[in-house]
């Protein structure tokens, strides 16, 4: 396959990015997207420019590292009908025709200042479970395991949501550059289940604060980051975050800061 | 041996586990024998802990948690992103929940045995005793393990093994109880108790006085190098697949860390001993990056075989029962595809070989569910396997529940490491090593679901233990950022750095490496002669020369440049490729992971040769021209007696 790519190029946040155009040829179908990028970077390399910096690193669609807009769309997701939600390193070039003219972005948000060219500090993220995004356990305290029984409907929910990557796909998908669906996935994760009841209240206030303090745009449910997701994080989490969080005001819990 | 390629210094020895008592009583009463800190001077003891998967990441919240300062480092945005999240299969425990024979002793006994009696007892007998804790850790933190109806914790069984002793959190195990110990991190990052360093890459090792002191670190996005000091350094920085280029390491994954410290002085132990895993989606071309591994619990279901005739094309579902071949079930009655992964994997490069292999370039055995579907129904197999059919389907644009896949062994885990005691104290005072990134465990296979038993015994249990007895001798004479010491390694690494891009040869530092490692598995691979390796020993040199005249690394040193971090690992990958293949020469008997043509026995299995090899082969540095020092350590065994393996 033969295809034209159009790169944004940015030296750093200081500068002024812009797109750029380049050619790959020879591009075989079962190359990943990501190997497909390896493939121009030697190109650039060899030619003396300048490669495209991009995140990556398991290429197995589970460290979250990688992300780019394709075609305007986080991981290309929602792009191809039939192919199901993936990181980008899963996207194999297959889903793309001969001569295809394919856009590539980093995450736009503000909370997620660019690097280099596509890639982005997501480190808000982090800070998010900073803020109560655990079970204070201690190492070596912890009851004979099976002394806490989990229902098996709630721990396969509790799994469902704890398969969140964090690689911040709904984040550059919402209008709103909103962190709502990351941020759920592990009030819900851990809610759903015994260990976690005691700071249930806690962690939720505490959570969706810091995602504000980190500029994070509100949930206003238009529901992209669900299909942009490559683990298919149900909106479910929101609601069922939204109506924790009500809880636990109501209750009176108020952030720690 | 020929004499130039090594000379044999000194013996070694483990003296930390206390031998006056029991084999299940050394590691309490090592605990007991170790000195303490008391909590209001840990504060005035600062650790350095580079990297954050299951052990570095488990090391620096409990160390945190204990009230040391701790600074950790990684290389990747966040530590949710160490490659331990991509284990998928499961974690091993002695807990018996099956009732099925299962006790800390069979797992100890079940390890050392897998291992190809190449691993040290005393480690192995307290990694069985602390699985039993690691699993009631994870499950107070949250971790989602699968569960029976009535609330209780499910098991599978796994390679090697014949009891179910396997916790999973469906096909995505290691990420589950990595964002566990990645959750215990941040909250220490938010208590204040551990200092973080993302995006920074550890390039070498200060050492003060003969102690570890320090590291040289560079910040990957500003590209500032600078040094950091602390009472002691941690090192859990993983394995060196990635040596042979295509791996299931995640590509980052990198030998810098203990490679450079192994050039300040710490002993780099059975560097051959390689993994090799059976069950991992075959190689689909040239420009191939990585390789992805298939969990090994779908041989829990699947059945392996090939046609009985060569150069059979048919589609698999048109070959009768009667022209397949299930050579694992044939060969191995009693394990049938659950032996070992070392067996597994060399069988099916032997039917491959026989030009019995499936595929378009014949390399791949087929891994069948069509019984498995008949039998539990294909809504069992989604729940079971979903995922990995899933991952299947993607990676190859085939539908697992309509043919079977075809699988590959590949790379997959080093079983070699930096050489470390009792107390997982390097061969340097102050350096310790813990997970992958030290040799102690495995021995010279490591039986499937006990990587992430031991990253975490590792990073929660033992070395916040041991480390104390360390860290009571301390706090150590403050080191100086002006230190000769420190100013050495600074500039060190800024003059590689700088040489590296002042090159500006002709290839990339990709293609280096893919040559290198097209190198290394074709003849440090899965079968290892001695002709192949001393023409790898030939060839090796040429490369490195090459390198350091012909590599075209571009942009500068003080930005972000990807180019410039890959060049300095595949740097180390050709020095530590050269350590590889003289170990393995000068292994000459096969064991587990390391399979030489010359030893084996009339039915074509390993031959292990006790009466010489017993030991732990620990390298030490020496500059360029001059050949490395082998150090033995002798292992013993006491409780599980050497025995030629069979699972038939």
């Amino acid at each position: 396959m033969n295809l034209k790519l159009r790169v944004w190029r940015q030296r750093d946040r200081t500068e002024k990015g812009k797109m750029v155009t380049y050619e790959v040829t020879d591009i075989s179908p079962d190359m990943s997207f990501l190997e497909m990028l390896d493939v121009l970077n030697e190109q650039l390399i060899l030619d003396g420019e300048d490669p495209v910096s991009f995140d990556h690193d398991c290429r197995e669609g589970i460290c979250g590292s990688c992300g780019v807009m394709i075609n305007g769309r986080a991981h290309g997701n929602g792009l191809f009908p039939g192919h199901p939600q993936t990181a980008t390193c899963q996207l194999h070039m297959r889903s793309f025709k001969d001569g295809d003219t394919i856009d590539v972005e980093p995450w736009r948000a503000t909370a997620f200042p660019l690097i280099k060219d596509l890639a982005v500090d997501r480190s808000a993220l982090d800070r998010i479970i900073q803020s109560g995004g655990y079970i204070s356990a201690p190492t070596g305290t912890a009851p004979e395991a099976h002394s806490i029984l989990v229902a098996k409907k709630d721990s396969d929910a509790a799994f469902d949501a704890a398969t969140c990557i964090g690689c911040g796909a709904c984040v550059a998908a919402c209008p709103n550059a909103s962190s709502m669906l990351f941020t759920s996935s592990k009030v819900v994760h851990l809610g759903l289940m015994p260990q976690g009841q005691p700071e249930r209240n806690d962690r939720v206030v505490n959570m969706i604060h810091q995602q504000d303090l980190e500029g994070f745009g509100g949930c206003t449910n238009i529901g992209e980051c669900s299909v942009s997701c490559p683990k298919g994080i149900s909106m479910e989490n929101i609601s069922r975050l939204n109506h924790d969080l009500l809880g636990a005001l109501r209750a009176g819990a108020r952030p720690k800061s | 041996m020929a004499l130039e390629l090594f000379t044999v210094g000194e013996p070694i020895a483990d003296t930390k586990a206390p031998m006056d008592v029991p084999i299940g009583e050394r590691w309490s009463e090592r605990r007991f024998r170790a000195r303490l800190v008391n909590p209001a001077n840990r504060r005035k003891l600062t650790v350095i802990v580079v990297g954050t998967g299951l052990a570095g990441g488990a090391a620096a919240a409990t160390l945190g948690e204990a009230g040391y300062k701790v600074k950790s480092f990684w290389y990747q945005d966040s530590p949710r992103r160490a490659h331990s999240v991509a284990a998928q299969g499961g974690i091993n425990a002695a807990k018996n929940y099956r009732n099925d024979g299962d006790s800390v002793h069979r797992l100890f006994y079940d390890t050392v045995k897998g291992g190809d009696f190449r691993a040290r007892e005393n480690n192995v007998h307290r990694l069985a005793e602390v699985s039993v804790n690691i699993i009631d850790q994870c499950v107070a933190q949250g971790v989602p393990f699968a569960r029976e109806y009535g609330g209780l914790l499910d098991n599978r069984s796994f390679g090697g093994t014949q009891v179910s002793r396997t916790f999973y959190a469906r096909g995505q195990t290691g990420q589950q109880l990595l964002y566990g110990a990645y959750q215990a991190l941040e909250r220490q990052m938010a208590a204040g108790n551990v200092e973080q360093f993302p995006r920074t890459e550890m390039l070498d090792l200060i050492v003060v006085d003969g102690r570890a002191r320090g590291i040289v670190a560079r910040d990957l996005i500003t590209g500032e190098i600078s040094t950091h000091f602390a009472d002691a350094v941690v090192l859990g920085t993983g394995g060196y697949s990635n040596v042979f280029y295509l791996s299931t390491n995640a590509k980052g994954s990198n030998a810098t860390a203990i490679w450079r410290a192994h050039k300040r002085g710490a002993l780099f132990a059975n560097p051959c001993y390689t993994q090799i895993h059976p069950t991992c989606i075959p190689v689909h071309g040239e420009y191939q990056s990585k390789l992805t591994l298939m969990s090994e619990s779908l041989r829990n279901d699947g059945r392996v075989w090939v046609p009985k005739e060569r150069g059979d094309t048919r589609d698999p579902r048109q070959i009768p029962e009667e022209e397949r071949d299930y050579y694992l079930e044939r060969i191995y009655p009693s394990f049938g595809n659950l032996v070992p992964r070392d067996i597994a994997s060399r069988q099916a490069k032997n039917v491959c070989d026989e030009g019995r292999g499936v595929g378009p370039n014949g390399l791949g055995v087929y891994l069948d569910f069509a019984e498995a579907m008949q039998r539990l129904g294909r809504p069992a197999i989604e729940a079971k396997y979903g995922n990995l059919f899933d991952m299947y389907a993607q990676i190859t644009g085939e539908d697992p529940y309509e043919v079977p896949m075809r699988i590959y062994p590949a790379v997959h885990y080093t079983m070699g490491g930096l050489w470390v005691d009792y107390d997982l104290q390097s061969t340097i005072p102050g350096l310790f090593v813990i997970g992958e990134a030290n040799f102690s465990d495995h021995g010279a296979n490591r039986l499937g679901a006990s990587a992430l038993m031991q990253g975490l015994a590792d990073g929660y249990f033992v070395l916040p233990n041991t480390i104390n007895d360390y860290l009571a001798g301390g706090p150590f004479d403050k080191v100086a950022p002006d230190h000769p010491a420190a100013v050495e390694a600074l500039e060190g690494v800024r003059e590689q750095s700088e040489r590296l891009l002042s090159i500006n040869g002709t290839r990339t530092t990709a293609s280096f490496h893919r040559e290198l490692g097209r190198l290394m598995f074709d003849l440090c691979g899965m079968e290892r002669s001695e002709e192949s390796l001393r023409k790898a020993l030939d060839r090796i040199p040429e490369i490195r020369q090459e390198f350091w005249t012909n590599v075209k690394v571009p942009g500068e040193l003080g930005r972000f440049n990807q180019s410039l971090e890959h060049a300095g690992r595949v740097a180390d990958f050709i020095e530590l490729a050269e350590l590889m293949c003289v170990d393995a020469l000068h292994r000459n008997e096969s064991c587990g992971g390391h399979f030489r043509a010359e030893s084996q026995t009339p039915e074509g299995e390993a031959l292990r040769d006790d009466e010489n090899f017993a030991y732990v082969a620990a390298w030490e540095w020496t500059p360029e021209g001059v050949p490395p020092v082998l150090h033995k350590e002798a292992l013993e065994f006491e409780y599980v007696h050497l025995a030629q393996r069979s699972y038939k």
